[in-house]
């Protein structure tokens, strides 16, 4: 295997070397990340995509925010807000929204079990190539920690309007966002790049 | 100096990293032969595609701020609401940090963005040597708060879904809506055209 690597943002060619624990490989040209040490990535890799798969139901399944003004209430979950939107006929939104916070999401953390479940036990599974190509692509549009912001900002205009009640779905969702940022921090995609290589 | 990866003549793979010598590509069809992803020296058209998207996105730009992001029914009056007037009435009404967020995610960053990459396009072009790592920042910095534009959008979601209480109280998307959503996705896939080794091309082609 090459033991080189391009920097993504400035193409300057770099030895691949060993770090210590807890080190950083930055382009000595632009200061751009090359790789990171990781610390038993197939393990927690797995565990956090797991947790976030088990937080990811709970997240869709139970109520998300309510409402209460005047005696009169209404309960959301995450798809309330994409449904108004399509009867609403702003297709167009509704179906960003769809994708950016629970679609692509859950195609991540798929994803994350598909390739590190059978790499973890040993073996390369059948579409590693495709399934990690995806994952890749993903990535950027996965927003779920906007979204949150935006449930932030939400609170505050509704505040001088009604009662806000958060939902168990708002903890599971804020939690989610901590574990597959986690579990995509804890990835060495060296294992990948040699699971590849060895078919 | 170590050489840059073109000037080895190698291409890397964007998506798993690997080294091509670039006069394999056209064997591999410009396929990866470590996962397939297809690979060229630099993003294909970066340039013309990333100026197609910026343009696109300033015409956006332009209803998504002038047109009501929401039209908000209470107590039997109907209000609409651009961004901008939004922000207003929440620094009128004292709560300046939430105009503050609201004004720099909807109103100046994608503003930014598209300043920044019309500029980094230019500077491209004009073959500039002017502080490249810095440029190379500038474009690291426009790929990360991109995102957080969308806040406006997921805002609109949440009041649409939340403020339904019939003659009560009742939010419903206005026309900025779709137009505001295309900004953010456009300026997105632009600086995702746009090639930041480019900056650095551009500097070794008359020597160091
Ligand atoms: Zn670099
Ligand atoms: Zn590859």
């Amino acid at each position: 295997m090459d033991k080189r690597i391009a920097c993504h943002c400035c193409d300057l060619l770099h030895e691949v070397r060993p770090l210590p624990p807890g080190g950083v490989a930055l382009c000595a040209r632009c200061g751009a990340i090359l790789y990171r040490y990781k610390r038993n990535p197939l393990d927690r890799t797995l565990a956090l995509a797991l947790t976030g798969l088990i937080l990811f139901i709970v997240a869709n399944s139970f109520p998300f925010l309510a409402i209460e003004k005047a005696g009169l209430t209404r309960q959301m979950t995450l798809a309330t807000g994409i449904f108004e939107l399509y009867r609403e006929e702003v297709y167009l939104v509704a179906a960003l929204v769809g994708l950016t916070t629970v679609l692509l999401p859950l195609v991540e953390l798929c994803a994350l079990l598909y390739v590190f479940a059978p790499l973890r036990l040993g073996r390369r599974p059948r579409l590693l190539a495709p399934v990690w190509r995806v994952m890749a692509r993903v990535r950027a549009w996965s927003m779920m920690e906007v979204f949150m912001l935006g449930i932030l900002v939400s609170l505050v205009k509704l505040a001088s309007m009604a009662t806000i009640v958060p939902g168990v779905a708002v903890y599971a969702f804020g939690a989610l966002i901590i574990v597959l940022t986690a579990a995509f921090a804890a990835i060495d995609p060296h294992l990948v790049w040699e699971a590849l290589e060895n078919r | 100096m170590s050489p840059t990866a073109k000037e080895a003549g190698l291409a890397a793979c964007h998506v798993c990293n690997r080294l091509i010598p670039v006069s394999e590509l056209a064997a591999t069809g410009h396929r990866c032969p470590r996962c397939g992803a297809s690979v060229h020296l630099r993003k294909s058209d970066s340039l013309a595609r990333c100026w197609a998207l910026v343009l696109a996105a300033t015409i956006f730009y332009f209803p998504a701020n002038l047109l009501p992001m929401t039209h908000t029914g209470f107590l039997g009056k109907v209000q609409s609401d651009t961004i901008m007037s939004g922000v207003l009435y929440f620094f009128a009404s004292g709560s300046w940090p939430i105009a503050l967020v609201i004004f720099i995610a909807s109103v100046f960053v994608p503003l930014l963005k598209l300043l920044v990459l019309a500029y980094l396009l230019i500077s491209v072009q004009r073959r500039s040597h002017w502080r490249p790592a810095e440029r190379t920042r500038l474009y690291r910095m426009t790929e990360i708060i991109g995102r957080w534009s969308m806040v406006d959008i997921y805002v609109v979601t949440i009041l649409v879904a939340l403020v339904k209480l019939g003659a009560l109280a009742n939010i419903e998307a206005g026309p900025a809506a779709p137009y505001f959503a295309l900004v953010v996705v456009l300026t997105m896939f632009a600086a995702m055209a746009f090639d930041p080794r480019l900056i650095w091309d551009r500097m070794g082609d008359e020597g160091n």
